[in-house]
């Protein structure tokens, strides 16, 4: 009977399909299509001499291959930046296909298309390619020194610079600051690379339509509004005739907000120019070395502060390893030197940043983006601060904090969407307050001298952070009510698992007053939305959550006024409620949302018994005014935008006990506690969902993730079987509370919950880790060996 | 399709779900591929095709079986069950289907057949798992989303329904 669907733990509707096996995931379409493989450098950095694909071209069944000489303008053109920033000076993008230099193990240089997989790979390993080895430049501080160089014309290897500086209230620098604090600190502090690592690799799909002469692409992507914008441009096709679809999607985790990667762009022109069907998954290994990684950073730290704790200067110098390539520019440095400052009122704050060119896969957010890292710098600062003081390192933590009458607090810097870091809102303080009381924080000193007494080894850490959450630009929403009485919700973005089909069908039943069971939602399909931005930066639920919220309300007032008419009533007195609208007080006088749709829409021709209703004859309409009003349209359908002004700031903290095993220091997690506060939920059963598989993936990041490359630039451990990705033995039980600080910034007073999980936990870790040992942590992630080796050289 | 290729292909004969399919496939088809394109059953999935995600999952006469790792071939006459056959004869989820959706134990849901399967063998070999034998049970199937608290859940969840039900047909 009720309709209030918001707030509550809904059970999924994608879960239906997905259990029975009903998903259809990029691979499981175009089962007649054509495959693509490539032939991928096996060389970090060379030039390429030749190509002879002689061999190949007697392989059954191949159909065409090509290199990048075969490729026409604007396919042939390098990849686009997508996200130019003015410190990005030196910014490079790939060909889709290498043009006389390979930088990193795993560029594309060849394509093949034949019958399947199978005889497109035979016709691939026939094919070979005399390159000419050129120095790798591998290691971020190796390629800051500029010795090689990983692009000719790219001097020092320096993509990017970039310094923000906020001064103290007094008017100090951060330096000056720092030096006339009563402690000071300088340390260093490493992160090393990981990736998004979706289940599902990549894969696109395209089918050209010759007598319509339009093109339809399939992409496992986080973006198929800008996929489509791409395509058609390198194409030259136009917009309107091309759709891409993100089918149901294997993950994402930012990885898939890359684009148009070279075989978005290849396997659509492939399937124009061949006339046919054209397939392309990606297998693990490619996964590895020719899509992105994330995390790399090497910071340095030097922090002022007083007694207290209070942080009185902060300068930060971060070498960032962006990879071979920069198409999606400076986005996780300027991150990291941004969400940086976390909880916290720093005195006065400077932070510089160099984005490096290696020879290696390049980067671009994975879920975090950056935040890990930042996270990492600030909370391992606090803590040092707190053992140089001799302090409980949460007090130094309550020290520092934003109070909750702060707010809108204004961090003075610029953020990751060009805007000001204004937070919008939080209570930092009760988030410790509950999180001490989940984790059992004061009554700890107890459990570890028991513990040590047994001659356990155990150890509590905590971390804090705030993360900016729905970025704009913007996201729309459209909402129409046909007139069987079933709703269809659409939005732009795509979908990678977070269960956006539930909470958007719970806001829009909420907003209309129908049972959820009538309403339908397509995400990531530009037949039914063509303006969007895309899925990243925790931002579907604030931004087409609050979008499809607002077209609701305009399809509520429109059904209430033709209600109203229908029913002779005051649109004032009206409600909705189960599918029906109702006048209050009168509960004769009612009609079915399903009439109003039919009313919405003035007819001439009667396609069924309830259509008659809306035709001229039928007595309904009044006489004194055109059947569709002025300013009007037919429908019960409405679309609008939301847009907003800046980001919303979630945040949270994260606690957990860790026992090092004395002997063979192996690290075990006890217990993991997590105090989260995205504002108000939608579905607190989907944000625990999101939270659980982020703290996972922390998990991966803080013990077992690492990318392993050689000093050739050769990835060691490009597969499932040396990449360590945590099962469910590895990663502990997640004990979760809800704090819920509305956004003042959105109608429903939500922020965003995707990356949250993951951004504290190798701060954390570490913590407990430091905590337990008594030996400092500066490196994640740790394995035993590296615990071993430490503990070797503190001579513990 | 085949005369083409200058590859043999055997004439295979696989029970799958309860009927009996016919391929004709290369020696070297991969039983995941066979399933997925030769008999467009494309519920079982590949995560890495080196039998480390357990995505690829099946039950191949009743145990649980990496498809990444089999060639077809090698299972000419036997049965195979996959995701798409674990419901009932009308439809209705097993009780490992239910409980992952009541526990919320998938979001992407790739890696979901995979864990499935194995659940459902798990639970058949020991309907009343403790708590370490479930995460030994599952310690074979990655999941990139969930972290896997919620499909621990599920597993007991499903044995609870397990015996509800069981119960209730004594
Ligand atoms: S696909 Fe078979 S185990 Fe990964
Ligand atoms: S639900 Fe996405 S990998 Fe498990």
């Amino acid at each position: 009977m009720t309709t209030k669907l918001f707030g509550e733990r809904v059970q999924r509707r994608e879960d239906p399909r997905l259990i029975t096996g009903q998903g259809r995931y990029l691979d499981d379409l175009g089962q007649d299509a054509l495959a693509a493989a490539f032939v991928r450098s096996p060389h970090a950095h060379a030039r390429i001499r030749d190509i002879d694909v002689s061999a190949a071209v007697d392989v059954e069944g191949l159909v065409a291959v090509y290199t990048w000489e075969d490729l026409p303008e604007r396919v042939r053109d390098p990849l686009p930046l997508l996200i130019p920033h003015p410190a990005l000076t030196h910014g490079r993008t790939a060909y889709p296909l290498a043009r006389d230099i390979v930088r990193h193990v795993g560029e594309p240089v060849v394509m093949v298309v034949a019958r399947d997989r199978y005889l497109a790979e035979d016709a691939a390993s026939l094919i070979t390619v005399d390159y000419e080895l050129l120095k790798p430049v591998v290691g971020v501080e190796e390629a800051a020194q500029g010795v090689h160089l990983v692009h000719e014309d790219v001097p020092g290897n320096v993509g990017a610079h970039m310094i923000q500086e906020v001064p103290s209230a007094a008017g100090l620098g951060a330096r000056e600051a720092i030096d006339a604090a009563p402690h000071t600190l300088a340390f260093r502090l490493d992160i090393e690379r990981s990736a998004s690592m979706p289940l599902e690799g990549r894969g696109v799909y395209a089918r050209w339509d010759a007598d319509d002469r339009s093109l339809r692409v399939y992409s496992s992507t986080q973006t198929s509004t800008s996929v489509r914008m791409a395509v058609a441009a390198k194409l030259g096709l136009p917009l309107p005739s091309v759709e891409v679809i993100a089918p149901d999607v294997g993950g994402g985790f930012g990885v898939k907000i890359v684009h148009p990667w070279p075989e978005e762009v290849l396997v659509p022109w492939a399937a124009m120019l061949l006339g046919r069907e054209v397939k392309w998954t990606e297998d693990r290994r490619e996964h590895f070395v020719s899509s992105a990684h994330e995390r790399g950073q090497v910071q340095h730290v030097r922090v002022g502060f007083d007694d207290e704790g209070r942080v009185l200067g902060l300068d930060v110098t971060i070498l960032h390893d962006h990879g071979a390539y920069t198409p999606y520019g400076i986005i996780v440095p300027i991150i990291t030197s941004t969400q940086l400052l976390g909880p916290y009122r720093i005195g006065a704050y400077r932070v510089e940043f160099s984005s490096i060119y290696t020879n290696t896969v390049q980067v671009t957010p994975y879920r975090g983006a950056g935040r890990p890292q930042a996270t990492f710098c600030m909370e391992r600062t606090m803590d040092k601060i707190a053992a140089h003081l001799g302090k409980d390192r949460a007090a130094v933590r309550e020290a520092n904090f934003i109070h909750p009458d702060e707010f809108p607090y204004d961090q003075g810097l610029i953020f990751q969407d060009g805007r000001p870091l204004i937070y919008d809102s939080g209570d930092y303080p009760e988030s410790l307050r509950v999180l001490k009381g989940l984790i059992g924080w004061d009554g700890f000193a107890e459990q570890k001298e028991r513990a040590a007494a047994e001659g356990r080894r155990i150890g509590i850490g905590l971390g804090c952070y705030v993360e900016g959450t729905g970025v704009g630009p913007y996201e729309g929403g459209h909402v129409q009510v046909t007139s069987d009485g079933r709703v269809h919700v659409s939005t732009g973005l795509t979908s990678q698992g977070q269960g956006h089909e539930t909470v958007f069908a719970q806001i829009a039943a909420t907003e209309l007053g129908v049972p959820l069971d009538r309403v339908s939602v397509v995400t990531g399909d530009t037949r039914r939305f063509g303006y969007a931005v895309g899925t990243f930066a925790s931002r579907a639920a604030v931004m087409s959550g609050n979008a499809i919220a607002l077209a609701c309300r305009k399809v509520r007032e429109k059904a209430l006024g033709i209600a109203a008419d229908a029913l002779e009533a005051d649109p004032r007195d009206l409600t909705i409620e189960d599918g029906e609208v109702r006048v209050a007080g009168n509960p004769g006088a009612s009609i079915p949302l399903a009439t109003v749709a039919v009313l919405s829409n003035p007819l001439r021709y009667a396609f069924d018994e309830e259509a008659k209703r809306a035709t001229q004859f039928s007595g309904a309409a009044s006489m004194d005014r055109p059947p569709v009003a002025e300013g009007e349209e037919p429908g019960l359908e409405g679309r609008d935008y939301y847009s907003p002004v800046r980001s919303t700031f979630a945040s949270g903290m994260h606690a957990a006990i860790v026992e090092t095993d004395p002997e063979t220091a192996e690290i075990r997690i006890l217990r993991y506690a997590v105090v989260h506060d995205c504002g108000r939920l939608i579905n607190p059963m989907i944000v625990e969902g999101q939270i659980h598989g982020g703290v996972a993936q922390g998990v991966g990041g803080a013990l077992y993730e690492r990318m392993a490359y050689d000093e050739h630039g050769q990835l060691l451990n490009a597969s499932f079987m040396d990449f360590l990705m945590p099962y469910a033995t590895e990663v502990p039980l997640i004990e979760t509370a809800h704090l819920e600080t509305p956004s003042p910034l959105n109608p429903l007073g939500i922020k965003g919950a995707g990356e949250a999980g993951v951004i504290p936990v190798s701060a954390v870790i570490a913590s407990a880790i430091e905590d337990a040992e008594g030996i400092a942590v500066d490196r994640m992630p740790i394995s035993p060996s590296e615990l071993h080796d430490l503990r070797s050289r503190a001579g513990s | 399709m085949s005369e083409t290729t200058g590859e043999r292909r055997y004439a295979i004969s696989l029970t799958v779900n309860g009927t009996v399919r016919e391929a004709t496939v290369p020696a070297r088809r991969l039983l995941s591929d066979c399933l997925r394109h030769e008999l467009g059953l494309t519920g079982t999935h590949v995560g890495c095709e080196h039998g480390v995600c357990g995505c690829c999952t099946v039950l191949l006469d009743g145990e649980p079986v990496r498809s990444c790792l089999t060639f077809a071939v090698t299972v000419d006459g036997r049965e195979i069950t996959t995701v798409e056959g674990l419901a009932g004869p009308g439809g209705e989820l097993s009780p490992v289907q239910r409980a992952f959706t009541e526990c919320h134990a998938l979001q992407c849901g790739f890696c979901t057949p995979g864990f499935l399967c194995t659940v459902t063998a798990l639970l058949r070999d020991n309907p009343a798992p403790t708590e370490d034998e479930v995460l030994e049970g599952i310690s074979g199937n990655l999941c990139r989303c969930t972290g896997y608290q919620n499909i621990v859940k599920a597993v007991h969840r499903a044995a609870e329904l397990t015996a509800e039900a069981e119960g209730g047909a004594a």
